[in-house]
């Protein structure tokens, strides 16, 4: 598997980030490279084993419906760029 | 029309856990803005998600009401995009493996029954709540982010608007039944977007869809199909094509407009969240739940109409709240009679309900209240009209109705020394009308009858009055 510059600048777009020209083909190059690297793993027969989603060997973490303690909304604010009131503020979503 | 409309809905459900589907802050809805909030609904960096094992349960009541296969294991994933209201640039979701798959509704919208089958029921996370209406700015409040959803997917099998309407009211009824969700779509606990399409009829293949946003009501769910399949109609008329695009109802104008915005194909790169586990439910959690399930409502109707003898119409209107039939039930139980118990829950009970925007839990006259009533009214102690004074005065005081009848002096008169003595003055202080009646003028007996009964402030026994009149009249 191999990806092309288009992909990249794809990728890049959904992931929200920006690179020039030569970067992008930087990325290209790297990628590829990771991809090919990864491939060997193609090699390995996989008929009959079930597609793996964690790498614990672990189900069912769960907790039992209880609320906790919330931390107050001016730390929770505390860390944001910009905010008003009680509310985080960002730049208009919406037109 | 030769189009057959095709619709498929997708339900999110507000599930009405305690905390939130992955951390413990409160799920409430209305609190102070981001006070429901902690490092994991923040994503705040190095904050973990475990899942809340009542969403787990919740799903699988659900899947096994509307029986779907409960998957064994199913998978937690992430679903990638950006917006300010979903703080981790991901929601949890599922998406190849989820909790239920392949399950039915049964509906009927009036043309008989139809299945609507069922994709699956999935658990994700509630987004945060954008404000965009205040100021240049838009502000984020995140106590919603991480609220438990269910997501249900139906097939394409809805043909009417009708019937999608008939559809989510079914499914509110479910989710109310199993107690999972107050499944109020005003409040937005019920959420549902529609997948619509037209095609000719005996077409195989389905004609482009779009998609509709933002119906928050029933009436509104019909009403948006409705626009947006003449839209199709007029389009497809006109020799054009159907966009496939996402768009918002506007209640107010009655018309769907498309989301603006640049189209990004949504690719959201699904993956297994490697912060959670897998979701395992076994036999034995299965079992469980399984016995934990209400009665529907369906079900319960049947038995209403074989245990009390009540007619399939009232066993209807009696189930369609769980909260109703259980009040049913209990008064039924206590009133002996239940025809009569089951008139007054549809009458009276449901208007004062109604007229008050009260539930019925909060109700003050309680089946052991109205069933002291009904059992004085089956004595003879009071006479139906009374009663209903009495249900009102009820509905101020914690009194019971003895009390209240007793107090105000309400008790019936069967004392027929006293309807006759009644009955002769009303007739010599009515010569005319009297002398009329003996002409054949037999219709003013309800005159007669009306007059006893104001003499007597309603409180005479109505049938002895009867019983009198025509005595003396025949006389």
């Amino acid at each position: 598997m191999s990806v092309t510059i288009d992909d990249v600048t794809y990728i890049a777009e959904l992931a929200r980030l920006r690179f020039s020209d030569d970067e992008a083909l930087k990325m290209t190059d790297e990628l590829n490279t990771i991809l090919h690297y990864v491939d060997t793993l193609n090699e390995v027969d996989t008929e009959g084993v079930l597609p793996l989603s964690n790498i614990h060997d672990q189900k069912n973490v769960l907790r039992a419906d209880e609320e906790h303690e919330p931390i107050a909304n001016a730390a929770a604010l505390s860390n944001a760029p910009d905010s008003q009131d009680r509310f985080f503020r960002v730049p208009k979503v919406l037109g | 029309m030769k189009y057959e409309l095709v619709v498929g809905l997708e339900v999110h459900c507000q599930l009405n856990t305690k905390s939130k589907a992955f951390c413990g802050c409160s799920a409430r809805f209305g609190n102070p803005a981001n006070t429901n909030v902690c490092p994991v609904c923040l994503a705040l960096p190095g904050a973990l998600p475990v899942l809340n094992r009542q969403v787990v349960e919740d799903a699988v009541k659900l899947g096994l009401a509307t029986g779907c296969s409960i998957a064994p294991l199913s998978v937690l994933a992430r679903k990638n995009y950006f917006y300010p209201d979903l703080p981790k640039g991901y929601q949890i979701s599922q998406f190849e493996e989820p909790i239920c798959l392949e399950g039915g509704l049964r509906i009927d919208a009036g043309e008989g029954e139809r299945h609507v089958r069922l994709i699956r029921i999935h658990i994700e996370e509630d987004a945060g709540k954008s404000i965009h209406d205040i100021g240049d700015d838009t502000f984020i409040d995140v106590n919603r982010s991480g609220v438990p959803l269910l997501e249900v997917v139906s097939y394409p099998d809805i043909r009417t608007a009708k019937e999608a309407s008939v559809y989510l009211q079914k499914l509110r009824q479910i989710v109310k039944y199993l107690g999972i969700s107050d499944g109020n779509m005003e409040e937005g606990s019920l959420r549902c977007d529609a997948n619509v399409s037209l095609r000719l009829y005996g077409d195989e293949e389905y004609g482009t869809r779009t998609e509709i946003k933002n119906m928050n009501s029933f009436k509104n769910v019909e009403k948006a199909i409705e626009y947006e399949a003449e839209r199709h109609r007029q389009i497809l008329e006109a020799g054009g094509a159907i966009s496939q695009e996402t768009r918002l109802w506007d209640a107010d104008k009655g018309e769907t407009r498309s989301m603006r915005g640049k189209e990004f194909a949504h690719d959201y790169r699904y993956f297994p969240d490697p912060d959670l586990v897998p979701i395992l439910v076994d036999e034995e959690m299965l079992e469980r739940i399984r016995l934990e399930l209400p009665e529907f409502p369906e079900a319960r109707a049947e038995r209403f109409v074989q245990e009390f003898s009540i007619p399939a119409y009232d066993a209807g209107v009696l189930t369609v709240e769980r909260e109703v039939a259980d009040y049913f039930e209990e008064l039924a139980g206590l009133a002996k009679d239940a025809k009569v118990a089951s008139n007054w829950v549809m009458g009276e009970v449901l208007r004062t309900l109604k007229e008050k925007y009260l539930s019925i839990e909060e109700f003050i006259v309680t089946p052991v209240r109205l069933g002291g009533l009904i059992r004085m009214i089956a004595s003879g102690a009071v006479s139906n009209t009374i009663a209903k004074q009495v249900f009102e005065l009820m509905q101020e005081s914690d009194a019971s109705a003895e009390e209240i009848v007793e107090r105000e002096g309400l008790a019936q008169v069967s004392d027929s020394g006293a309807i006759e003595a009644v009955v002769d003055g009303i007739l010599a202080a009515n010569p005319g009308q009297l002398a009329a009646y003996r002409e054949g003028k037999t219709k003013l007996m309800g005159f007669f009858v009306g007059q006893c009964m104001a003499k007597m402030k309603g409180k005479a026994n109505p049938q002895m009055v009867n019983e009198v009149l025509v005595k003396k009249l025949g006389a």
